[in-house]
């Protein structure tokens, strides 16, 4: 039964995260298109029934299966194929970390709404995105291309320069919430300060939580920070595929920016937690409680935390619309001059200010 | 250490003009799907083959000759459209006519649409006011060449 529990949570984590996955890709389109006072793609249809373009994703995933598989000839041919699978699956299997709710309690058994609780889930979040970056750098190396080499040669020098300060600006985080299970982080955060203000990680955490913002944003490869990349120079590490494996390296991209909404609103927003919801209901801070059955708390928290990333997803999709990107060397100043000493000082500021208030 | 401050500001700011056009470009197009009149659209875009955008008063569109009131072509085939026309699209046979007054009439007056470049001076050249670009005809894409070719007939249609 424990199985079964279990390859239902893979699923549904995974059907989940595909299907947000297919829907940011809409979101993107209509985004950028309403930002720049557009309509946006919203002529697929099945039988005249448009619904604002919502068929689009599948329109695109057909046309991507039925193109050509096409490996250069000059191109390694095993790990050509390889890279794309190496790049989706790291970022795919981060999944299994993400907190999505409390415990369930069902017909007695009490089920951890989290497909594996790792005691060092950070960790094993980190790790996954920074291993991602190796099918960046393999797929340059493979397709053996002078513009793909250089993609892939940026994305490692991007990854060490943003990588440091991603890890040393959670250290904060990781001193405030003593653990580095992201379930129990989430739950720490359910505590009120003062008794009203909700203890998310962002009042503990301000500085924290705007460098690992960045360094995120610059994990996810996109626009401002599109060094591997690059469209408007050197077309990047996918310069050599075509069809359903150029389609994966587009849904790692996705992907990406869900785990890092994911992990923004896990660390810094309180992950599940909706303000004074206790697990049998409302306690509200002046006083009272609006009791509420079981069902309806968890089905209160499941949507706080969709709501929370989908409202991220919105912001990096605005950032990536509305900023020019940097130059490479820009990047390397930012991420070593600026972030690193900021997440030093942080770390240092944090423990000050602990070691006063013990 | 203010500048960079600043900076930082004005980066702000950016991501707020964004954010400003994403939130007033959404709430009419909500109000627009709730069925609400409004004086404004959430986008400039006008969706092409359904909605179509009006064209000026003066844009030149596919040609049409015009006829006088006996209903014979206007046209005198004085070929001053031929001699002007840039691309060299168009062929007129001349024929006599018996009215004294008007001399020539054309058998054949041929427009290859497909070398036309729209300039307007055969209109503009024409004295007897026979050959006008006002049909506000825009979509005249064809699969074949052939049907591009305009012959008397479908000119004075």
């Amino acid at each position: 039964m424990d199985i079964v529990i279990i390859v239902i949570k893979i699923v549904l984590a995974l059907v989940w995260f595909l299907v947000l996955t297919l829907y940011l890709t809409w979101l993107e389109r209509k985004e950028s298109a309403v930002i720049q006072d557009r309509i946006g793609a919203n002529r697929a249809n099945i039988w005249k029934l448009r619904v604002l373009g919502l068929f689009q994703p599948f329109a695109d995933a057909i046309k991507m299966i039925f193109k050509e598989d096409f490996v250069p000839p000059f191109a390694n041919k095993f790990l050509h194929t390889l890279a794309p699978f190496l790049s989706f699956f790291f970022v795919a299997i981060t999944i299994c970390a993400v907190p999505f709710g409390d415990t369930l309690r069902l017909g007695g058994r009490a089920i951890n709404l989290q497909v594996l609780d790792l005691n060092a889930g950070l960790l094993f979040m980190l790790a996954m995105l920074s291993l991602a970056v190796y099918g960046i750098i393999l797929s340059g190396w493979a397709s053996r291309n002078r513009f793909t080499l250089l993609g892939g040669m940026r994305g490692a020098a991007q990854l060490i320069s943003y990588e440091v300060a991603l890890g040393l600006s959670l250290i904060g985080i990781i001193m405030v919430f003593p653990s580095l299970s992201l379930q129990t982080i989430v739950r720490f955060q359910g505590e009120n300060l003062f008794g009203f203000i909700p203890k998310w990680g962002v009042l503990l955490q301000p500085l924290g939580f705007v460098v690992f913002f960045f360094a995120a944003l610059a994990e996810t490869k996109r626009v401002p920070f599109d060094m591997p990349e690059g469209e408007s120079e050197i077309i990047g590490f996918f310069t050599e595929y075509g069809g359903l494996k150029w389609g994966l390296f587009m849904m790692t991209d996705f992907m990406e920016i869900i785990i890092v909404s994911a992990l923004l609103t896990t660390l810094f927003f309180g992950g599940w937690q909706v303000p004074w919801l206790a697990a049998d209901g409302f306690h509200w801070p002046w006083g009272g409680v609006w009791t509420l059955p079981h069902g309806i708390v968890i089905l209160l928290q499941l949507a706080s935390f969709n709501l929370k990333i989908i409202f991220f997803c919105w912001l990096q999709i605005l950032i990536r619309w509305t900023y020019p990107r940097f130059r490479y060397d820009q990047v390397m100043n930012m991420g070593w001059k600026l972030l690193i000493p900021l997440s030093l000082v942080n770390i240092v500021g944090t423990g000050v200010v602990m070691g006063f208030l013990k | 250490m203010i500048k960079a401050l600043g900076d930082f500001l004005e980066i702000i700011k950016g991501g707020l003009i964004t954010a400003r056009h994403f939130v007033t470009n959404m709430w009419f197009h909500t109000l627009k799907v709730l069925g609400f009149k409004t004086g404004r659209k959430g986008a400039v875009t006008i969706q092409y083959p359904e909605e179509k955008k009006e064209l000026a008063a003066r844009h030149r569109s596919l040609h049409r000759l015009l006829r006088r009131e006996d209903g014979q072509p206007r046209c005198v085939s004085c070929l001053l459209c031929v001699t002007v026309c840039p691309s060299e699209c168009i062929l007129v046979e001349p024929t006599e006519d018996p009215d004294p007054e008007i001399q020539k009439v054309p058998v054949k007056f041929t427009i290859d649409i497909s070398r036309c470049c729209f300039c307007g001076f055969c209109v503009e050249a024409c004295p007897e006011d026979a050959i006008r670009m006002d049909t506000g005809k825009i979509e005249i894409a064809q699969y074949r060449r052939q049907d591009l070719i305009y012959s008397l007939d479908r000119l004075l249609k």
